[in-house]
């Protein structure tokens, strides 16, 4: 078996949190799927028969019982739960699993939407024998308005810098703003190796990772680390560099297995990846190197190496933002070619629908209504002379006659009282709004939500 | 097949009968003889036939490998020839846990269509070192044996190389010794015994015809270089390269001069090496070669295949420097293992070649490309060529582990071989 795909499920969605409070983030509707179908569907079109889903009690019995949670995926699952208050990061996850952990690893987030061609990544994986393999794609910006923003938009996260070599390909260096004092601090060592470093600012990080079976064995023994892309991903990209990694170490094949079990075992040779000494005679007869100008052989003679595929075009988003989310509903129809309207809603032949909407099953759909660019959830109930313009509407939501909602996000459950006017708002889950309000760019959340931060 | 004597006979008769019958019997068991003496034309040379064509696509869909589709137009005398493009990888078209194919043969042909493991030695090596991978991983199946099963397991793995990048001689040979070991196991051998068997038997190959096999040709190498002598290489060659730089560590007072070809520009490589060592070398271009060769007192040629007929098939462009070498009268030194021999019989470089991806002859030269829309232009073909053939009046000594030949008794030693086998 080549590689095995691991499904980390047990992210709480603390940027949006307005979503999740009463939805758990991997079961938010997308175009009218929930999150986690997307990453599974990637995994099952490229060709994987099981995953691994690590994931919280509460998705698990989510995933069995509620009958609107859809997972027509037809891989075997095999699901894994971890404790919701234990704040286990992905890479205590990956320690939890290691048992369970035989051959190298492709680790997902199940917040992330890509039409991306994953062999790119996992082909940089195998040619180049690395120990890590990435993917990332160039950042859109999002252009539709956050309902509940009030005034300009931050000026974003912290940046991550990002630093490849000159073919793209090689990661020679990895920070996030807010690990840096003052400055972008490279060292020597890098420099010398790779004199051209192209420094991206603008990438998102995919959060999908192709991980040696050794990275996963020294994270048991490392329990310090617990977040892959904020810790591990950045350790691997300095240890390529070190100088303790680069001594010349031919280690026998035999001897492999019994460092393995040995738990004393030093940390580079774990790390670094073992070549037999049929693969250095193939290295030291094959004409080829990666880099010229220099007189270092092949890679520099370096054992640990760290690739990333940087996606120009196509989609790829990871929905932990409000924006994201609202950005995610637009384009998702595009990764699916089923019909926009669900052939189990009753539409009514006097109501606009139009082309880009999407009309979710067993929805009532009256006459004299608009919707446009518009996601319309299961079993949702919209009344005469609705408008609903650029929103996205989750479950079992009622919405009376005369409204008109525009840009907003009403989440499962909630009803909206007649001629209600919403512009630009969030409406939590199972809330109500009574009618002819008149809401403007705000954030309608239950009470209980609020005393809960 | 055979001359039969038919005697007429007046009247029928038994005899004549029999005479007849006796010789429709030898002919038809010469027509099997012939059919199987005679090899049918490779599929790789026939991929302007369709029914070529459709046959290999077929018998790739039996064995579950995808075809991997020719790209761009192709100048029509190497019409015949596969041409593939780099940037359309067969892993594409494959399952990403790949369950069909063995893990480490489809990071072999990764690394083979991406030019990582290039060179004739390198790629034995890398295909054995994979092999014995596959046999340590195998399982025989209930009512299976070993030595039937697992040589079929092994030809979809072929196939599939073959389609990342066209097989090499030594690939063939050695592919050809595994295939006979294996089929020479006993079926009364357990699982465990076979397989260490044969794991032995891979590194004894690796060992004697290839690590052992550099050593001999060194040595030998090693007593035609004398001091002050101006050596000529071509492109990189992993024999030439052991073969310098063990006469520089034992004193031999020499310099070595690096030609070089686009597209590939594998002489870079080479002169790295020998630098590194402390050689002093010269690098120049093959259009420069015959300004450079009146300073040159020998040229040593790599080899990637020594035919039947005494041609020496190498790396494009070798064939002018043992022209142009032939002209100034510089002896042209052949340096090629045993292994590489193979029962071929070519005159031409177009007849059996490799197509490599014709993309790679566009240059980029401060951010422009000028032949980025070649597809367009309908009168231009680009041709990447790989290898080429030497004929044996312009080389004066072929150096293998066997000894110093002339380049006319490889037929003996490949007849030897056979009587060894």
């Amino acid at each position: 078996m080549e590689l095995q795909a691991v499904l980390m499920a047990a992210g709480g969605g603390s940027r949006m949190m307005d979503l999740t409070y009463n939805t758990p983030k991997p079961l938010l509707p997308v175009g009218n799927k929930p999150l986690i179908w997307y990453p599974l569907n990637l995994l099952e079109r490229v060709g994987f028969e099981e995953v691994i889903v690590i994931t919280t009690k509460e998705v698990q019995k989510m995933i069995s019982t509620d009958p609107k949670v859809k997972l027509d995926v037809k891989m075997k699952l095999d699901l894994v739960c971890i404790q919701e208050d234990a704040d286990m990061g992905t890479a205590d996850a990956l320690r939890h699993i290691q048992q369970k952990v035989k051959t190298d690893v492709l680790v997902v987030s199940c917040d992330l939407i890509t039409d991306a061609a994953l062999h790119e990544v996992v082909d940089l994986f195998r040619a180049h024998n690395a120990t890590l393999s990435m993917l990332m794609s160039k950042a859109h910006e999002f252009t539709e308005t956050v309902p509940g923003q009030k005034g300009k938009k931050k000026t974003g996260e912290q940046r991550d810098f990002v630093g490849v070599d000159g073919t793209g390909k090689r990661l020679l260096f990895m920070a996030n703003e807010a690990d840096l004092d003052e400055g972008v601090v490279i060292r020597k060592s890098i420099m010398r190796k790779h004199p051209r470093m192209h420094i991206k600012t603008g990438l998102v990080d995919a959060h999908l990772y192709c991980l040696k079976k050794s990275v996963v064995d020294f994270l048991a023994d490392n329990k310090s680390i617990s977040s892959i892309r904020g810790e591990l991903v950045p350790y691997l990209v300095r240890k390529q560099f070190s100088k303790s990694t680069n001594s010349p170490k031919v280690i026998d094949e035999t001897h492999q297995n019994l460092k393995k079990n040995d738990s004393n075992v030093n940390l580079e040779i774990q790390i670094s990846s073992r070549d037999e000494e049929l693969l250095h005679l193939t290295q030291e007869r094959s004409c080829w190197n990666d880099h010229r100008g220099d007189m270092s052989d092949a890679y520099h003679g370096g054992r640990l190496r760290c690739y990333v595929h940087i996606m120009d075009e196509g989609i790829c988003y990871r929905v932990n933002t409000l924006a994201a989310y609202i950005e995610a509903n637009r384009l998702a129809p595009k990764l699916f070619d089923e019909p926009a309207v669900h052939p189990s809603a009753v539409v009514s032949e006097r109501c606009l629908i139009g082309a880009d909407s999407i009309i979710g099953a067993s929805c009532q759909i009256s006459d004299k209504t608009s919707i446009k660019r518009s996601t319309i959830g299961v079993s949702t109930t919209v009344r005469e002379k609705v408008k609903v313009t650029n929103s996205i509407i989750m479950h079992g939501v009622t919405i009376e006659e005369g409204c008109n909602i525009q840009g907003s996000v009403i989440c499962s459950n909630a009803v909206i009282g007649r001629g209600a006017d919403i512009k630009y708002c969030l409406v939590g889950s199972a809330q109500r709004i009574e009618p002819d309000a008149e809401r403007t760019n705000e954030v309608i959340v239950g009470t209980d939500q609020l005393m809960e931060i | 097949g055979t001359s039969v004597v038919v005697y007429m006979v007046p009247q029928y008769s038994s005899i004549h009968i029999a005479a007849v019958v006796v010789s429709m019997f030898s002919t038809i068991i010469c027509g099997f003889l012939f059919l199987l003496v005679v090899k049918r034309l490779p599929e790789h040379v026939q991929v302007d036939d369709p029914a070529v064509v459709k046959r290999l696509a077929k018998k790739l869909e039996r064995q579950q490998i995808p075809l991997r589709s020719d790209y761009g137009y192709k100048v029509s005398l190497f019409s015949h020839l596969h041409q593939y493009s780099r940037k359309a990888p067969l892993t594409q078209l494959l399952s990403i846990p790949s369950t069909v194919i063995h893990p480490s043969i489809v990071r072999l042909g990764l690394q083979y269509s991406q030019g990582i493991v290039a060179g004739s030695n390198a790629r034995s090596v890398a295909l054995l070192h994979a092999f014995k991978q596959v046999i340590r991983d195998y399982t025989t199946p209930p009512n299976e044996e070993l030595s039937r099963d697992l040589v079929n397991k092994l030809k979809p793995y072929i196939s599939f190389l073959n389609q990342c990048r066209p097989l090499s001689a030594s690939m063939g040979n050695a592919i050809k010794y595994i295939k006979k070991e294996i089929s020479n196991i006993p079926s009364q051998c357990k699982e465990e015994e076979a397989k260490t068997k044969l794991l032995t038997c891979i590194d004894r190959y690796i060992e004697e015809k290839i690590v052992l096999a550099a050593k001999a040709i060194s040595k030998y190498a090693i007593e035609k270089i004398s001091d002050g002598d101006v050596i000529l290489v071509y492109g990189y060659s992993s024999l030439v390269n052991n073969i310098l730089c063990e006469a520089f560590e034992k004193s031999r007072k020499f310099r070595v001069i690096v030609v070089d070809s686009r597209p590939r520009l594998e002489g870079r490589e080479a002169l790295r090496r020998l630098v590194q060592r402390g050689i002093s070398c010269t690098y120049v271009l093959i259009s420069a070669l015959s300004y450079i060769l009146p300073e040159v007192s020998k040229v040593f040629l790599g080899a990637h295949a020594l035919l039947a007929n005494g041609y020496v098939m190498s790396r494009v462009g070798t064939s002018q420097i043992a022209l142009v070498a032939r002209t100034y009268n510089v002896p042209v030194l052949v340096c090629c293992e045993t292994y590489k021999f193979c029962e071929r019989v070519q005159t031409d470089s177009f007849v059996s070649n490799e197509l490599d991806d014709p993309d790679d002859l566009m240059v980029t030269r401060k951010g422009k490309t000028q032949l980025e829309n070649w597809q367009d232009v309908s009168s231009l073909g680009l041709l990447n060529l790989v290898y080429d053939v030497t004929p044996p009046d312009f080389v004066d000594l072929v150096i293998t582990d066997l000894g110093m030949i002339p380049c006319t008794s490889v037929p003996v030693v490949l007849r030897v071989k056979n009587l060894d086998q």
